[in-house]
């Protein structure tokens, strides 16, 4: 491998920005002018959402950078009310003949149904908890920047023979939504990520972080994480299949549970298709468990508002091992004689509403203590094509990837071949030894949450893969 | 539309860019579904834009916007070119482009009936009707059903001169009963799972799959299932219906002969693939009477995969995968052929909007019929478990180990399908699998399964893609692994 081309740095004149988004005012006059035309139709209530995104991501392999993009898009969406029916259509195209053609044509949807008895009014003017999670440095961040970073990355890897592939992206969103009710939302926020993937012969290991602020991690930490860890995993060896100790990395953790999320929206056990049904109030995981939904805490990201404008409320979730409460969108509530949490999905819609931001409690145990607990288990950096298996008993299958390693007598003694697992979360969620700290987590499977490290006693593999 | 595509290709050129090619794209769709007899989802949807990737330095940038004006394109390129040459600061190697001619064409996809200009009501009539076919079966707790519509114009221009318009029109539509008994969920869907079939048609698709005679068919199997005997775990001979063999084409070959996976460009996300270059024309990949193409030509049916173009501006054309058991082909594109010694490109670039990159893409991957009648394979079986319609499915990051499971199987025994068994499994390393391969079954049981939803790229990008397969027998296989911890 040769080092990655030196050139000199680009001139500020050449610079590629990121695009930037409208100002909030901006997207009020739209949602006023739609709500205005909507006046002159058949519509009885109207709803408009307005979303917008700038965002811009680099991507490497090969310890050289191969596909750099960025985009910048508007929809607008809107809801239309008509005699007892309602439908939803959206466009990108903001002058106010399209808007007028998209108001239409939610209405011509919406007449096509027969009339809907449960469906509610629109909800009149919430309030809304200031969140902050716009971030100007993380907005500003440049394609050379991102470059500069990803150059530096893949010049360690070349410096250690190995190769480096992954992304550096960074980017800005915004949302408002207002209906006829005078209801009016509005948010912001940035995000950025740095993930990186570093093959040494045929060993690969994995690092990636993100944030709403790019301050909050460094790249080259990163890269030199995952150069570390791909290091540590050349010459696997091959273990037998069965049941082991396993210390699951923040990653792991995440990928698996998040598969959960969506057994808590109250539409999925009126649906009878949640691994809940029949288990709230009970004892089912360990006592060690305690799950909320928190859009408000300090690591999470998203707006303070669901899908039908309603502020979104923290919900305990499951309180030491037992499911206690659900989340609600307004026509869930309204069945099951609840009041709305705040966590609906925009109508109309057939799933109902699902909590998004998943926070465990965690534990004390750092991963070096539980490595230093365990006789003999695996230390697992991340799960990859995680899929149901079993619903109601949330048996879930997947591979682990990128760093396996073997620990015996507390001690990491080198890296083993990749797994099959086939493993209830339920089951895992009963067999906990060891929380570490909970942590903004990422992974590639769920959204990201705040969740801790894990040592899970019987964790079930039943295959092993050819690396 | 051609004059943005100029305008934003001038104005690369002027900032520097030593190739670029443009994509405008009009998307329109239509969503319907309804759940227990109610309608759920009903909406449409509208987008258009541009997306213009540029070879500037050496390496590449790629831009998008909505903003469809002289100025907003000029700005789209700029933004493009600055990319490139930020993109050339971390650079290794000078990007190598295989020839290809100048296209100047108008391809429409055929289709005899426009979704779009069927009433509304007559497609929710069907649906709700399809509903209550199968709340009538008893211990069926959830239904579900839906349609989804696609129409997209693309026109396409690039810096050699090509200027390529087309128009798909894609249709799906699929129904699924759940029920939940005794601390188990059970669920049919028809004709596929995961929103039924998917092809490049019109409203022709909808008309063909009768929906009203398989409602109660699928309810009565997803309610009975819970009776049935367990999967059992074993070592055995496995038949694959045709949609579940359709996925594991799609990610036991389709996904490993990538060339961008290959060459460790989906290396942080995606995966790579243990088709590494020494394979090609060395691999036994399968058994003798397996073989597998990629094509994207009409003639090979309406298939997601299918186009006239790719969005590189390269004719759709059919490459061989598998040829009596060899690995024979990968899918490349016009920057990657020359590393597998292929003058052109497969014609396999693809992309899901315009803003998004083209990248590289299953077309119809599929696997060409045999020679055996469905009842005769059945008859000629005198041990094993026939599985149909996928429930999971996953596969390692360099696609040699897999497991699937699938809603419903029947015990085979003595010829004759003996019984309905719950729950099954099976898994294996994908080249022992294929190798194992001794019955294919001939045209008439073979169908151009559609998957509209394939993963790939960051940022992620959705692709629909086509598996034509009949139904095949596999010996030896490792069945009933997912409940092997049960």
């Amino acid at each position: 491998m040769k080092p990655a081309a030196k050139t000199k740095k680009a001139s500020a004149g050449a610079r590629a920005k990121a695009a930037e988004l409208l100002p909030e005012r901006e997207l009020r006059r739209i949602v006023g002018t739609v709500l205005r035309l909507a006046k002159s139709t058949a519509a009885e209530e109207t709803e408009v959402h307005v979303d917008e995104v700038a965002s811009a991501l680099t991507r490497f392999a090969n310890n050289a950078i191969h596909q750099n993009v960025a985009e910048h898009g508007l929809t607008v969406s809107i809801r239309t009310v008509a005699d007892g029916r309602t439908a939803r259509a959206t466009t990108n195209r903001i002058d106010e003949d399209s808007l007028r053609a998209a108001i239409e044509a939610s209405l011509s949807l919406a007449h096509s149904q027969p009339k809907d008895p449960r469906l509610l009014p629109m909800p009149a003017k919430q309030r809304y908890r200031s969140v902050n999670r716009f971030i100007k440095p993380t907005a500003a961040l440049s394609a050379e920047e991102r470059a500069l970073a990803v150059r530096r990355a893949c010049d360690l890897a070349v410096k250690e023979n190995q190769v480096a592939a992954g992304i550096y992206s960074n980017g800005q969103s915004q949302s408002a939504l207002g209906n006829s009710r005078g209801l009016f939302a509005a948010y912001r926020e940035t995000h950025s990520e740095f993930s990186i993937t570093v093959q040494e012969a045929s060993a690969a290991s994995w690092a990636k972080a993100n944030s709403p602020d790019v301050r909050a991690f460094d790249p080259q930490k990163l890269a030199a994480r995952a150069s570390e860890k791909a290091h540590l995993a050349v010459n696997a060896r091959e273990l037998p299949p069965g049941r082991y100790t396993v210390i699951l990395e923040p990653a792991a953790v995440l990928d698996l549970v998040g598969f959960l999320f969506y057994d808590f929206a109250a539409t999925a056990l009126q649906d009878k298709r949640s691994c809940l049904n029949d288990r709230m109030g009970k004892p089912l995981f360990g006592q060690d468990i305690t799950i909320s939904d928190d859009v408000y805490h300090p690591l999470q990201q998203g707006a303070p508002f669901d899908g039908e404008g309603l502020p979104r409320q923290r919900v305990l979730l499951v309180d030491r091992g037992i499911p206690k409460n659900l989340v609600y969108s307004r026509a869930a509530a309204k069945a099951a004689h609840k009041q709305p949490t705040g966590h609906g999905f925009a109508l109309p819609n057939e799933y109902g509403e699902a909590p998004m931001n998943l926070v465990f409690v965690g534990g004390d145990s750092s991963i070096d203590k539980m490595v230093a607990s365990t006789e003999r288990g695996l230390l697992v950096t991340r799960l990859w094509y995680i899929r149901e298996v079993d619903p109601y008993e949330k048996v879930m299958t997947g591979m682990t990837r990128d760093g396996l390693f073997l620990v015996e007598n507390g001690r990491v003694m080198g890296a083993v071949r990749n797994f099959r697992f086939n493993q209830s979360i339920i089951e895992m969620l009963k067999n906990v030894e060891l929380l570490g700290p909970a942590v903004r987590a990422t992974g590639e499977e769920a959204f990201e949450m705040v969740v801790p490290a894990m040592k899970v006693r019987d964790f079930y593999f039943s295959e092993v893969t050819k690396f | 539309m051609w004059d943005l595509c100029t305008n934003s290709l001038d104005a690369a050129k002027l900032r520097g860019a030593a190739y670029g090619d443009v994509r405008v794209m009009h998307l329109r769709q239509r969503d319907l579904t309804t759940k227990n007899g109610q309608v759920g989802t009903l909406s449409q949807s509208e987008s258009i834009g541009l997306g213009i990737r540029v070879l500037a330095n050496g390496a590449w940038g790629f831009a998008s916007t909505d903003r469809l004006t002289r100025e907003g394109v000029a700005a789209c390129a700029a933004q493009a070119v600055s990319i490139a040459k930020a993109s050339a600061l971390a650079k290794r190697d000078e990007v190598v482009m295989a020839p290809e001619k100048a296209y100047v064409d108008s391809w429409q996809a055929p289709f005899r009936k426009d979704p779009f200009e069927i009433p509304l009501e007559t497609q929710l009539a069907l649906l709700l009707a399809a509903d209550a076919e199968m709340r009538r079966v008893r211990g069926v707790t959830l239904t579900e059903t839906g349609m989804q519509f696609r129409k997209i114009d693309s026109w396409f221009a690039s810096t050699i001169g090509s200027r390529i318009h087309q128009r798909k029109v894609i249709s799906g539509c699929g129904i699924a009963a759940t029920s939940f008994q005794k601390e188990e969920i059970q669920k049919r869907s028809y004709p596929n799972s995961f929103g039924g079939q998917h092809s490049l048609q019109g409203y022709e698709l909808v008309d063909s799959l009768d929906l009203l005679k398989n409602a109660p068919i699928i309810a009565e199997e997803a309610a009975a299932l819970h009776s049935a005997t367990q999967c059992p775990e074993k070592i055995g001979t496995l038949i694959l219906g045709s949609s579940q063999l359709g996925l594991q084409i799609h990610e036991s070959i389709g996904h490993p002969i990538e060339l961008d996976r290959v060459l460790g460009q989906e290396a942080n996300f995606a995966g790579t693939s243990f088709l590494t270059l020494d394979q090609l024309n060395k691999l036994k990949y399968a058994s003798s009477i397996v073989n597998v193409v990629a094509d994207a030509r009409l003639d090979h049916g309406q298939g997601l995969g299918t186009f006239a173009y790719d969005d590189e501006g390269v004719p759709a054309q059919c490459t061989d995968i598998i040829k009596n058991g060899q690995f024979r082909g990968y899918l490349s594109n016009r920057e990657t052929a020359h590393l597998v010694g292929l003058d052109r490109s497969s014609g396999t670039m693809r992309t899901e909007s315009w803003n998004r990159l083209p990248i590289i893409r299953m077309t119809n991957v599929s696997l060409l019929p045999g020679t055996w009648d469905y009842d005769d394979l059945i008859s000629d079986t005198h041990d094993g478990i026939l599985m149909e319609t996928n429930r999971s499915w996953s596969i390692d990051d360099r696609r040699y180990q897999f497991q699937f499971s699938t809603e419903i199987g029947w015990e085979i025994k003595g010829g004759k399908k003996v019984r309905m068994l719950k729950n099954p499994s099976y898994s294996g390393i994908t080249t022992e699998f294929w190798n194992s391969c001794d019955a294919i079954c001939k045209f008439d049981h073979w169908t151009l399964w559609g998957t509209p939803n394939c993963g790939k790229g960051q940022p992620m990008q959705t692709m629909g893609t086509g598996h034509g397969a009949s139904p095949a027998r596999f010996r030896n296989v490792r069945i009933g692994t997912a409940f092997s911890n049960q």
